[in-house]
């Protein structure tokens, strides 16, 4: 049927996919600070990757700290030392791995959960949608800080414990946001037609549902992120964290509890709440810039 | 339904719709609205007690012997572990133990502190002042804080200011409010430098302060640095959702009537706009109420708070069960009730879902 000299059908999509990008970069590069917010996390991700580079992690243990206790900002320590003689830059740059990756796991977990629930309950109608989002919404009501404490406190202190007590508190959002979106996708004339040509419920979940709820997703997956980071800190902040590891909020509670915060030791404590603030903010920066590309009617209004 | 008063507030979206309770739909829509109140009552009571079987089994699975923290460091015997297990109902099998708590709680019995060896009950009601105080408080400036700037900011979308407010509000929106909280007692509590110790580091008065205006002051002093903490990390949501939802109703036809009318830019602000956009941000405070009850924990334990939060805290450490448990299901029955307040407000506020 198709013209001779047509691309073939590979070549199409894709074509149609670097259009497809190249239109999503530049009303993405509008937003300016959504690009600061992408260049931030950028220099951070590096930064996390390239740290074992140039630190070296036995002078991170408790008992291998290069300096004195407590020093001042030097030009050998940038910011200053710890109670364990330890550089803080270090042990903040050694830090944003595992908030980093708390972070991102966190939502990753949580996001998969919301967006498998979400679909669920968008596409099959009925009662099974009903007790879906009713557990939804009964999850939505619970404090989620409470939860996430209460549940790091009864499993072990590990970094999988923080995932899953922030994964497991953060998905009713997300669920209720796909659900919408599933609904509004299943409307469409295409769903119908998929449907008349045969195909079941997996495959239009599949292969129709989910590539258009994804945008959607992948806006609440920044968010997320944002938020799981900052939880991860108060969780490690609250003592729950994992003691062998270094994060942020981790750092933040030793500086606590080492009377960093009575005697005015600002170097042991700025740092890495500078760290989280600046890095949930660019997440958050760019979560609401990619919303904007997304819902073209968030983006007039700015 | 107190429906003249509703239709006050939100006048410009049925302007042509006969009088209430004349619609033919009369008997029907009175049908409606009991369906839905009972609708909501039944959702609340399903999660309360949803809450209450959750937090039972939650905390059971808490590592540690309650009965050994409460005799820490203290030698006893055998025996004596054996009384003290048997005074607290430990000894009991886990149903049993279930039962006993189901039926305390429908008498507001929560049993007694392990750690405290008071009644919870007694411990919840001390300490539940100064929480409410913190968190109504807070939630206050809060609210009337993130009104006020983003309906200015809207007003004056892609201003400077506009654009200064929101980067301002995001930016403390991502600080993690320990954080914040500690960085406060640095910088205005402690002495840092030049600068005077401002503000106390912590707790909720000084002890010797006696009389009611004194001490009412003295309460006041010691609330400035919680309730900073908690505004600034707080006000930014309602800040932006007033933002959102004042520009939706720039657009909107009747702003247009309101300004061809004559009146004033600030009129049509204050008389048109703001009602109407209020809505939202009126559920999202009921919907945050209950939250911020939990959030409180964090800004407690840092300040000393003597209140729920740092409660709850405390008992997480020793275990002390029926303290974490009744807390538990505080904190999430005050969610679960603000979101019925909120469910129940929202169609006395706006007309339009009220069908």
């Amino acid at each position: 049927m198709s013209a001779p000299a047509a691309p073939s059908r590979r070549a199409l999509l894709w074509a149609r996919r670097r259009a497809a990008w190249g239109e999503f970069a530049r009303t993405y590069a509008q937003n300016r600070a959504g690009l600061f917010g992408l260049a931030a996390l950028a220099a951070a991700a590096l930064t996390a990757l390239c740290a074992p580079l140039f630190i070296d992690s036995a002078e991170l243990a408790v008992t291998g700290g290069p300096g004195g206790r407590f020093e001042a900002p030097s030009g050998e320590f940038w910011l200053g030392t710890d109670a364990f003689g330890r550089s803080v830059l270090a042990m903040v740059v050694w830090g944003a791995r595992i908030s980093l990756t708390v972070g991102f796991l966190a939502a990753f977990v949580s996001v998969a959960l919301g967006t498998v629930i979400g679909i669920l309950a968008g596409h099959f109608g009925g009662w099974s949608s009903n007790v879906l989002m009713r557990v939804t919404d009964w999850f939505l009501v619970l404090p989620s800080l409470v939860v996430a404490v209460a549940l790091a406190a009864v499993m072990e202190r590990s970094t999988l414990t923080i995932i899953i007590a922030i994964g497991v508190t953060a998905w009713p959002a997300t669920a209720r946001v796909v659900r919408a979106q599933t609904l509004s996708v299943e409307a469409r004339p295409f769903i119908e037609r998929a449907r008349a040509l045969g195909g079941g419920h997996l495959h239009v979940m599949k292969r129709h549902v989910l590539p258009n709820v994804m945008p959607v997703v992948l806006a609440q997956t920044t968010l997320l992120v944002a938020e799981a980071i900052v939880m991860e800190s108060t969780l490690s902040f609250l003592g729950l964290g994992d003691p062998s590891t270094i994060s942020w909020g981790g750092i933040l509670q030793e500086a606590r509890n080492a009377g960093a915060i009575s005697s005015g030791i600002w170097w042991y404590m700025v740092p890495p709440g500078l760290a989280i603030a600046l890095v949930a903010l660019s997440f958050t920066l760019c979560g609401r810039a990619l919303e904007g590309v997304f819902n073209p009617r968030l983006r007039e209004r700015r | 339904m107190t429906r003249s008063a509703t239709a006050a507030a939100a006048p410009p979206e049925e302007p042509g719709a006969p009088g209430p309770g004349a619609a033919p739909g009369g008997p029907s829509r009175a049908a409606r609205v009991l369906r839905y109140l009972g609708g909501r009552l039944l959702t609340a009571v399903v999660s309360l007690v949803a809450v209450m079987v959750t937090s039972f089994f939650l905390f059971r699975i808490l590592p540690g012997d309650p009965v050994r923290a409460m005799t820490e460091g203290r030698e006893v015997s055998v025996a004596q572990l054996e009384e003290l297990r048997r005074q607290f109902g430990l000894d009991k099998p886990l149903w049993q133990q279930f039962t006993d708590y189901c039926l305390g709680l429908l008498r507001f019995d929560f049993g007694t502190s392990y750690q405290y060896r008071v009644p919870v009950a007694e411990l919840i009601a001390e300490r539940i002042g100064p929480t409410v105080l913190l968190a109504g408080t807070g939630t206050l400036v809060a609210a009337l804080l993130g009104l006020v700037l983003g309906t200015r900011a809207a007003w004056r979308r892609g201003s400077a200011g506009d654009r200064a407010t929101t980067a301002v509000a995001l930016t403390l929106w991502s600080v993690p409010s320990f954080w914040l909280g500690l960085l406060l007692i640095v910088v205005l509590a402690s002495g840092a430098g030049w600068l005077p110790g401002l503000f106390p580091t912590s707790g909720m008065s000084t002890p010797g302060v006696q009389g009611g205006f004194a001490s009412a002051a003295d309460v006041a002093h010691h609330m400035v640095l919680p309730v900073a903490t908690m505004v600034a990390v707080v006000y930014a949501q309602y800040l932006l959702i007033m933002r959102s939802s004042v520009l939706d109703e720039m657009g909107a036809d009747y702003l247009t009537t309101a300004r061809a009318k004559g009146l004033r830019d600030a009129l049509v602000l204050r008389r048109h706009a703001v009602p109407n956009a209020l809505l939202p941000t009126v559920t999202l405070i009921f919907l945050n109420l209950g939250r911020v009850m939990g959030g409180v924990i964090l800004i407690e334990t840092v300040f000393a708070w003597p209140g729920l939060g740092s409660l709850f805290y405390s008992g997480l450490r020793v275990p002390d069960l029926p303290l974490v448990q009744a807390l538990f299901v505080l904190f999430a029955s005050a969610v679960i009730v603000m979101n019925l307040l909120a469910d129940l407000v929202y169609p006395l506020l706006d007309p339009r879902v009220r069908t």
